[in-house]
């Protein structure tokens, strides 16, 4: 029979006013983070196909570079360290973490949005989302700066 | 007494249902050309708004058809003569109102442009549109559907048109390929099929649907209006444009031949900055200065 919907006065059945209102709610509440600040959807959208298409490049050239030797040696430990300390590499390593990171948790809070549509839960996905996208990319870059020999201690 | 009154009428009705029915079986066998048979009917009821525990249930009505014979035909055949209490709503029968849009075997149509003949199935199953709530059988609740196409604000907006003086009205220049632009858009009856085909709206009521969006995109792109910026606004958020999944649904329904997921991609291409969309608002013309004008109003004074 498929999804069903009643006519029953709450949050779902929305009229011109509580739309307006909604939107008006969420420019008050822009600080709250119930839309990501400082950004419309359009300039975040932008950001997420421009990595999407950057992480495609940077990500082939990294495959391609596992081909410049047999694939089963190109993982053993000191091969894998010798790319971190190319700084070309560490840096072509650097822009894959931080182009997926976005592009991925970008996506992940679009699925997310699309589930419930109260504010808190917008509000937790945003905050939740831009602090796991901090939180990977400063760990990712702390382990390229160590395995390059610099050590943060 | 009055319940006994009210049978007999009701087989009297039945007894000469069945007499047209058996003329009218006669005439198809004598005219081979019309092709009248029965067909199975099969129609949600509920009652949701009298009773909000009311559980769902389908109905089935044996209905005459011919070869022009529409879902809407039949379902007043069935209103008419099987049960009053049937609830459709309904008003041109011609595709022009958009009033009778329902699930037809699975599919948004509009009852009155949907002939039976077509379907090519015996039973007809006719449910209301998904992602509307329910008022009664097949009528749904549209007051969500127009909250969104109206806070597109669907009007034209020109700062320059206010004109207080009746001698100096004007009128806007709008060449044949500007209007190309945005007409196949402007062929939308808001059935809502295309709301009720959108598998973004099933999961997020905030999206505005096809309908309201491709709306947003006939007027930017209408040459006469100059306020586009309030009206991106009202799209470009977390439920916005972007939230579209491209899946074209809406495109496939459209009783009119109108492209909503087109609007939306050329809407999204606009507000990515890959097409400016160029628009030229025409220069308002003063007629106050055009002799020939002032001519036809003094004729049209001395008329009256």
């Amino acid at each position: 029979m498929g999804q069903m919907y009643f006519l029953v006065e709450n949050e779902e059945t929305m009229t011109s006013d509580s739309i307006k209102n909604n939107r008006n709610n969420n420019k008050n509440l822009t600080k709250w983070f119930s839309e990501i600040p400082f950004l419309r959807e359009s300039q975040i959208m932008k950001i997420h196909y421009i990595t999407g298409v950057g992480a495609l490049f940077v990500v082939a050239i990294h495959i391609m570079m596992r081909l410049i030797m047999p694939f089963n040696m190109s993982l053993e430990f000191e091969n894998v360290i010798l790319n971190y300390k190319n700084i070309f590499y560490a840096l072509l390593l650097e822009s894959i973490l931080i182009l997926i990171a976005i592009h991925g948790f970008n996506g992940l809070r679009v699925i997310l949005l699309e589930i419930r549509q109260t504010q808190i839960w917008e509000r937790a996905v945003n905050i939740l989302v831009i602090v796991a996208m901090i939180g990977i990319i400063a760990y990712g870059t702390r382990t390229i700066i160590i395995a390059n020999g610099f050590s943060l201690g | 007494m009055k319940i006994f009154k009210k049978d007999k009428k009701e087989e009297e009705i039945t007894n000469e249902r069945s007499l047209k029915l058996e003329r009218s079986n006669k005439s198809t066998n004598n005219n081979n050309s019309i092709n009248q048979n029965s067909k199975k009917l099969r129609i949600f009821r509920i009652n949701a708004v009298q009773n909000p525990n009311d559980v769902p249930h389908f109905d089935e009505f044996q209905v005459p058809v011919k070869r022009w014979t529409t879902v809407l035909d039949a379902l007043l055949d069935a209103k008419s003569y099987q049960d009053s209490s049937i609830g459709i709503r309904y008003s041109c029968r011609m595709a022009s109102c958009g009033s009778c849009g329902m699930k037809i075997n699975g599919v948004p149509r509009l009852a009155c442009y949907t002939k039976i003949s077509d379907l090519d199935t015996n039973t007809i199953t006719c449910e209301p549109l998904p992602n509307f709530p329910y008022i009664r059988d097949l009528v749904t609740d549209f007051s969500q559907f127009f909250a969104h196409h109206r806070s597109v604000m669907p009007f034209i907006q020109n700062k320059k048109a206010d004109i207080p003086d009746v001698n100096e009205l004007s009128e806007y220049e709008q060449s044949p390929q500007e209007l190309d632009k945005f007409l196949q858009f402007s062929y939308c009856i808001k059935c809502g099929l295309c709301y009720s085909a959108c598998p973004t709206v099933a999961t997020d009521l905030k999206f505005p649907g096809p309908q309201a969006l491709s709306q947003a995109y006939r007027y930017l792109a209408d040459s006469r209006d100059s306020d586009k910026s309030n009206r991106l606004k009202v799209i470009d958020t977390s439920h916005g444009i972007w939230r579209c999944h491209f899946a074209g649904s809406c495109s496939n329904v459209c009783p009119k031949g109108v492209d909503p997921a087109l609007g939306i991609q050329l809407l999204r291409s606009h507000l990515l900055g890959i097409s400016n969309n160029e628009k030229k608002i025409a220069k308002l013309k003063d007629r106050s200065t055009d002799s020939s004008y002032r001519e036809d109003l003094e004729e049209q004074k001395e008329e009256k």
